[in-house]
């Protein structure tokens, strides 16, 4: 297999000398489509979407008439995919890796049902934070699954393991999980393509109460995982993406996983390590390599971005002869992302460095655009709030959490999708009221309806204030689920329909929109307010699309 | 040959842009490229930087480590100094433009910002909206640094109009026509001013 890629590959350089230039998150989509994708589902999130972006805007995808439109959450887009992968057909499901946490029930129970059609689950976690609230390790929830994991080094490694993932999936009728990171996600490098393959045609599923987890089943079904878990650690010890290096300098063996390798590779001129070095891009750890770099040298330097999973794996409770090293001994820092000069202090190499920062430097944080309607909507907010004592606004997961920023500093948590509607929920149950909730259109339909239908039903004092511009803008202005639907969708959740308030938030209605936003934080109820104007980014895309 | 790049800049002013004028002149040298990207939410007017990394021979790592920049490329003054930690203290160079992108109430004296700048040993400060200006487009400052930059990124000047004339092909060719002006005129400043 190995080699038969590298041929194919070869062939490819010789004759058509012709790389593309791919995002890590573009590899994993056009490797998605040559090997046979029939539909990807996905909501967006930093560092994931592009992924799913590339297909929408792929001719082929078109022609082939490959599924690419975005999903309310993804809790829906992972079943939408499993049904897919039911009826068949190969699918991909993408997410940010917080996004793994909200379609964990369906992606856990996916292991048990097992797949049909190739299902490949993209989770893309964010070390150091860029653009997330924490930096959870999506292998841990692959490890909880029992399902293989694939993590690439680079984006050839991204677009091969694509094609590999979903055979493998088929092969033992399992969803497999792909894990990248953002620096995966979000850089560039050449990728040469291999063999397309058509889609799969539609076949059910051999035993048509495979997708049936009734507990009799279920049990059947997860002994079955159980056992195939045994396949997949040997699948893992000859895999293509798990390669044993031998060096003559015994003193240490470096275990590497993913990205790390070429932080690793970096400090090595000539990429020649005098180490032994196991590289990991499979999960379940290739028991019998690891054995074999345990036996063979004295210590151990293990190095993967995210948390320390294969050290804790490795060091376990209890103490062995060997010396281990990583995160948890401190020869690593214990959070963020790496980077070559951690390394190069790990391997005991000399560091590197520049020029001292002026000590003028200050930061620049991201802001609201100027023009944003909810810059209007905040300047309301705060002016009605100004009369009584702070820490009454729970807000959400968008462009206007920046509205915790200088100069609103007008919300008082962000939490997970649609968190504001319900942590306001419970608030006013402990007795603050009134409360406000601040969630934008695309998180309300994500995640905030379940919790409105909540207040509804206990008749809370809760102000909702649904910022709609009609876009999901925190990635970059995607379609938005409930757009020109909010109210109806308040009213259909029993939301009275005097209290569904819209409002234009403009400076020239400043006065009119504090007036409505008094009045209804003043009734006792559930109320929602609708500040309703396109996103500044959108409508300058827009023009600049008409006038092209 | 081998050219490790920092672009810097704040979100929106167009560093992606310089960075594929680059890559693509590169990858026309059969060159091997990573270029790490920011996206998300630091694009909302925050301060954003890229990695760019060209090669002869094979790259290892997406990231430059720290004191191993050829050159900094940044479109705007203070953010030029933000990644200082990543210049090689022997012979990199810094291009950056003289106008500040204001947005934020605390932005040091510029006068302090241009003094740390003039301080360094290898720089290149021009006034690139003025001389975007004057080749008919505002909006392509970045190509006139990109232009004072070209002398340091080891490729051919023509490589760099080449490349022009690929990415913006679609937008006609009075776009392209004022992108080759905007890049002249940045060469030629840097030419008078090593």
């Amino acid at each position: 297999m190995k080699i038969f890629l590298f041929l194919l590959r070869y062939i490819h350089n010789t004759i058509m000398a012709n790389k593309l230039l791919l995002l890590g998150d573009e590899a994993i989509a056009l490797g998605a489509l040559d090997a046979g994708l029939s539909g990807i589902y996905a909501y967006p999130g930093t560092p994931s979407t592009e992924i799913t972006e590339f297909v929408q805007h792929s001719k082929a995808a078109k022609e082939k008439k490959v599924h690419c439109t975005w999903s309310s959450n993804e809790k829906t887009a992972m079943e939408e995919a499993l049904g897919m992968s039911y009826a068949g057909k190969r699918a991909m499901v993408c997410m940010k890796h917080v996004g793994l946490n909200v379609a964990a029930d369906p992606f856990i129970n996916s292991a048990i049902t097992g797949a049909n059609g190739g299902l490949i689950v993209v989770s893309a976690d964010d070390p150091s934070m860029h653009s997330s609230q924490n930096e959870q390790d999506s292998r841990f929830y692959g490890k909880f699954a029992l399902v293989p994991i694939l993590e690439p080094s680079n984006q050839q490694e991204a677009y091969d393991m694509v094609h590999y993932g979903f055979d493998f999936s088929e092969k033992y009728k399992i969803p497999v999980l792909l894990r990248i990171t953002t620096r995966m996600a979000h850089s560039r490098s050449g990728v040469v393509r291999i063999d397309c393959r058509d889609q799969n045609a539609m076949h059910l599923p051999d035993d048509l109460r495979q997708f049936v987890l009734l507990p009799a089943i279920a049990r059947k079904r997860y002994k079955n995982l159980l056992d195939s878990h045994q396949h997949f650690i040997e699948e893992s010890e000859s895999s293509p993406f798990n390669t044993y290096s031998d060096g003559p300098d015994k003193s240490m063996g470096i275990l590497v996983a993913g990205i790390a390798l070429n932080y690793l590779m970096e400090n090595f001129p000539g990429r020649k390590i005098s180490h032994p070095v196991l590289k990991i891009g499979q999960y379940p750890m290739p028991r019998k390599l690891v054995e074999k770099l345990i036996a063979e040298c004295e210590e151990l330097l293990i190095l993967e971005d995210g948390y320390p999973m294969i050290e804790e794996l490795i060091r376990g409770y209890i103490p062995g002869e060997k010396k281990i090293r990583g995160r948890f001994d401190g020869t690593i820092p214990r959070t963020g992302e790496l980077n070559p000069n951690i390394l190069a202090l790990a391997l005991g190499l000399p560091d590197t460095k520049g020029l001292p920062v002026p000590d003028l430097m200050v930061g620049r944080p991201p802001q609201l655009c100027a023009g944003c309607p909810h810059i209007d909507s905040y300047k309301a907010l705060n002016e009605v709030l100004a009369v009584l004592p702070k820490g009454r606004v729970f807000s959400d997961i968008g462009c206007y959490t920046l509205g915790a920023l200088q100069p609103y500093e007008a919300i008082n948590s962000c939490v997970d999708m649609g968190a504001s509607i319900t942590m306001a929920k419970g608030a006013t149950d402990a007795g603050l009221v009134p409360s406000v909730a601040v969630i934008g259109d695309s998180t309300f339909t994500h995640s905030g309806i379940t919790g409105l239908l909540d207040a509804v039903n206990d008749k809370s004092p809760v102000t909702v204030i649904i910022l709609d511009n009609a876009t999901t803008a925190m990635t970059g202005g995607q379609t938005s689920a409930g757009t020109g639907r909010i109210e109806d969708i308040c009213k259909a959740l029993g939301v009275e329909e005097a209290h569904i308030r819209v409002i234009i938030p403009l400076k020239k209605h400043h006065e009119e929109n504090v007036k409505v936003m008094q009045e209804e934080l003043g009734y006792n109820g559930v109320s929602v307010i609708i500040p309703r104007r396109e996103c500044i980014v959108s409508i300058d895309q827009r023009m600049r699309q008409k006038f092209k | 040959m081998k050219k490790d790049i920092i672009l810097a800049g704040v979100g929106g002013q167009g560093i992606i842009s310089i960075a594929s004028v680059i890559g693509y002149a590169a990858l026309q040298e059969k060159m091997f490229l990573k270029q790490s990207e920011v996206h998300g939410m630091s694009q909302r007017g925050g301060d954003v930087m890229s990695n760019l990394r060209i090669s002869n021979d094979e790259i290892s790592s997406d990231l430059i480590p720290y004191g191993q920049a050829d050159l900094i490329i940044s479109v705007e003054p203070l953010e030029s100094l933000r990644y200082l930690g990543y210049l090689s203290p022997k012979d990199g160079w810094l291009v950056t433009n003289t106008i500040p992108f204001n947005n934020i109430p605390n932005y040091p004296d510029m006068e302090k910002v241009m003094a740390e700048i003039n301080k360094l040993p290898h720089h290149i400060a021009l006034d690139a909206d003025t001389l975007a200006k004057k080749a008919g487009s505002a909006r392509s400052a970045n190509i006139v640094i990109l232009g004072a930059a070209s002398p340091f990124l080891g490729l051919a000047y023509e490589k760099f109009e080449d490349a022009i004339r690929f990415i913006f092909r679609t937008k006609g060719e009075t776009v392209i026509e004022k992108n080759l002006t905007a890049l002249k005129l940045g060469r030629e400043f840097a030419d008078r001013n090593i």
